[in-house]
């Protein structure tokens, strides 16, 4: 166990540091003018080369690059080109904001996709099924931003004109400043993502439950004298949520690097939002923090699956 | 009265080919503390009829009677039918690889089925009494054992386990489904030996399905010869093996090995279709003495002896001359 922890955590640096020369190499392929930006429209040459040296931007690529390295190994991501703020800082307000719409969806989109799923399994082909794979279906191609503009227009808009304020339009306020005003902001955008995910784990649980419903064991359990809930619960679907664990590993290790769409419709300042503005600005510095963290997110997503396996299933080990 | 008593048993299942035929009019009895088994080639009907009576059969249209200590099975409802299920019926299946949870511990999968019909019992003499089954099966060291995972069973061990689930709260009847197909030969005796060892001391019927005479003839106290879904021939043990009547049990005896080594004797051809059946006996298109009567007009199940019925126009002096 143990060593496949370290095994894995290796592999997983491996990777963060690719992906860490990747951004680098990216953003100085593209013409980058953040010196310019931050001098202003009139700013002399010199005052240019001078911000260009306080950030650091003067020295080769490769020594800009050791300096990072240098710094990120000992837990400095470093500082944001215009406010001079560390990028550790900016990701820390960010993500609890992102984990909130992350997690909350995520609880959404797990009952009402395993629920749907097990429905439409038990009761294959039936009125139930098709109106639940045609629900699914729908907001799987549904475009996500779309899904939340809508939900804005109808739920905040026309709500509010009518005289019903229920929904914010965006924004975000933190637990701790009130647990019923931060859920107010975020159930909207909680819908929004819920549903779309949902659509997945609804036929990802539908699927698995049918193959294990047809297995030999859920007819023993049957010829048992157990009751059929029982049946379903604790003999079917204790199998068939080996793929759903999965899957819901690698979505959620996505999201909590960002959830980008969502955050922009929604105006919340999570990690995807915070994102999206540092690569309109160039701020390199933020955009290599971010993106080395949701990396480093889906890492321990993908290796947190592989622990839950053995815990899930006996005949799995480690190793 | 027999404890099971089932009467003109039709199961067909509805296809988009059309109507699959499963068992055509089935009708046997089981005597309390008696073993039947139920013999036949793949598709004959066996096991369908069982996990029909049994009501896990899903999807079927389904008529006749099966009177289970004076409860018809076939219109009890499901509670009536999950209550004698693992209570009063107990079942094992073919195979034992795949027919416990993967997941489970085997100790919490007979403690599971135990509490389900003894809501009385505590936690612990239901894990006391798992142990107890677990020893009355041959597992050395059932204590420590009780904890482990299917996976960490072999074959045969697995299926000891499934009798002790299956015995755990001392059924009347016990179906074994091909209990011993799936396993080595040797292991297949020891199977059969705790099978045997356990009706003695419980007194428990069996409804014994397998398509291997080999083990009819060890455990067998009355045999149904089954053929694409309907009873070919019916007799108490000895006479099936020494004075059948029907050309398939026939067939089906000379198709079984000797140690004198002679070579088989396969039965030509296939079953028939269950969607389209012929007119006339089932058989006819394989029987090697089959002639005109056979293809237009089906034999019924006629008396030929003391509890020996059979299902064919041959006389049944002719018959016996063909099988000496």
């Amino acid at each position: 166990m143990l060593r496949f922890l370290l095994r894995r955590l290796g592999h997983g640096i491996l990777v963060l540091w690719l992906i860490s020369m990747a951004i680098f190499a990216l953003f100085f392929v593209a013409p980058s003018n953040v010196a310019q930006t931050l001098a202003g429209r009139q700013a002399t040459p010199e005052t240019i080369a001078l911000i260009q040296h306080r950030l650091g931007l003067d020295l080769p690529v490769w020594k800009q690059y050791l300096n990072f390295v240098t710094n990120a190994v000992q837990g400095n991501l470093g500082y944001d080109y215009y406010h001079q703020v560390p990028v550790t800082t900016i990701i820390g307000q960010a993500l609890p904001i992102t984990l909130s719409l992350a997690l909350g969806a995520a609880v959404l989109w797990l009952i009402l996709g395993v629920t749907n799923g097990v429905i439409s399994a038990v009761h294959p082909r039936s009125l139930a099924d098709r109106g639940l794979t045609l629900f699914a279906l729908f907001f799987y191609s549904f475009p996500s931003f779309l899904l939340g503009l809508l939900l804005l227009y109808f739920l905040y808009f026309k709500l509010t004109l009518a005289g019903f304020d229920w929904f914010p339009a965006g924004g975000y306020t933190a637990f701790s400043d009130g647990p019923g005003a931060w859920f107010q902001h975020l159930v909207l955008p909680w819908i929004a993502l819920a549903l779309l995910l949902a659509a997945t784990y609804t036929r990802l649980t539908r699927g698995s439950m049918l193959d294990v419903l047809g297995e030999d064991y859920i007819r023993t359990a049957r010829s048992k004298g157990i009751r059929e809930s029982r049946v379903v619960v604790r003999h079917g679907l204790r199998s068939a949520l080996t793929p759903v664990v999965t899957q819901f590993g690698i979505d959620l290790g996505q999201l909590v690097g960002g959830v980008v769409v969502t955050e922009t419709v929604f105006s919340l300042p999570g990690l995807g939002k915070t994102v999206v503005t540092a690569i309109n600005q160039q701020d390199l510095p933020v955009i290599i923090g971010i993106v080395l963290f949701a990396s480093a997110a889906v890492v321990v997503a993908n290796i947190l699956v592989d622990v839950a396996y053995a815990f899930l299933d006996p005949r799995v080990r480690l190793h | 009265m027999a404890l099971l008593e089932v009467r003109d048993l039709k199961v067909s299942f509805d296809t988009p080919d059309g109507a699959v035929r499963a068992v055509r009019g089935l009708s046997f009895d089981v005597e309390a503390g008696q073993t039947l088994a139920v013999v036949g080639e793949s598709g004959s009907g066996k096991s369908v009829s069982t996990q029909t009576i049994t009501g896990l059969t899903r999807g079927a249209t389904v008529s006749g009677t099966a009177y289970f200590d004076g409860t018809d099975l076939i219109t009890a409802d499901q509670s009536t039918l999950r209550h004698l299920r693992g209570a009063r019926i107990g079942m094992i299946f073919q195979d034992p690889l795949s027919s416990l949870h993967p997941h489970y511990r085997i100790g919490w999968q007979i403690v599971e089925m135990i509490r389900a019909h003894d809501s009385v019992i505590s936690k612990k003499d239901a894990r006391k009494r798992a142990a107890e089954l677990l020893t009355l099966v041959g597992i050395p060291r059932a204590t420590e054992r009780i904890d482990d995972y299917p996976h960490q069973f072999s074959g045969g061990m697995r299926q000891r386990v499934m009798i002790a689930m299956a015995m755990a709260l001392d059924p009347a009847l016990l179906i074994a489904d091909e209990p011993t197909t799936a396993l080595d030969v040797t292991v297949q005796a020891q199977v059969l030996n705790v099978m045997r060892r356990l009706q003695q001391q419980f007194g428990t019927a069996i409804v014994l399905i397998t398509h291997d005479l080999g083990v009819v003839a060890e455990m067998a106290d009355e045999v149904v010869v089954m053929y694409a879904g309907t009873v070919m021939e019916r007799a108490p043990r000895r006479d099936i093996f020494y004075r059948n009547h029907h050309p398939y049990t026939q067939g089906l005896l000379a198709s079984l090995p000797t140690r004198s080594g002679e070579r088989l004797t396969p039965i030509a051809g296939s079953p028939p279709s269950l969607i389209s059946l012929p007119k006339g006996c089932p058989f006819a298109s394989r029987c090697p003495h089959v002639f005109d009567k056979c293809r237009t007009e089906a034999p019924p199940l006629a008396d030929i002896g003391p509890r020996h019925q059979s299902a064919c126009w041959l006389p049944v002096q002719a018959s016996e001359a063909i099988a000496s």
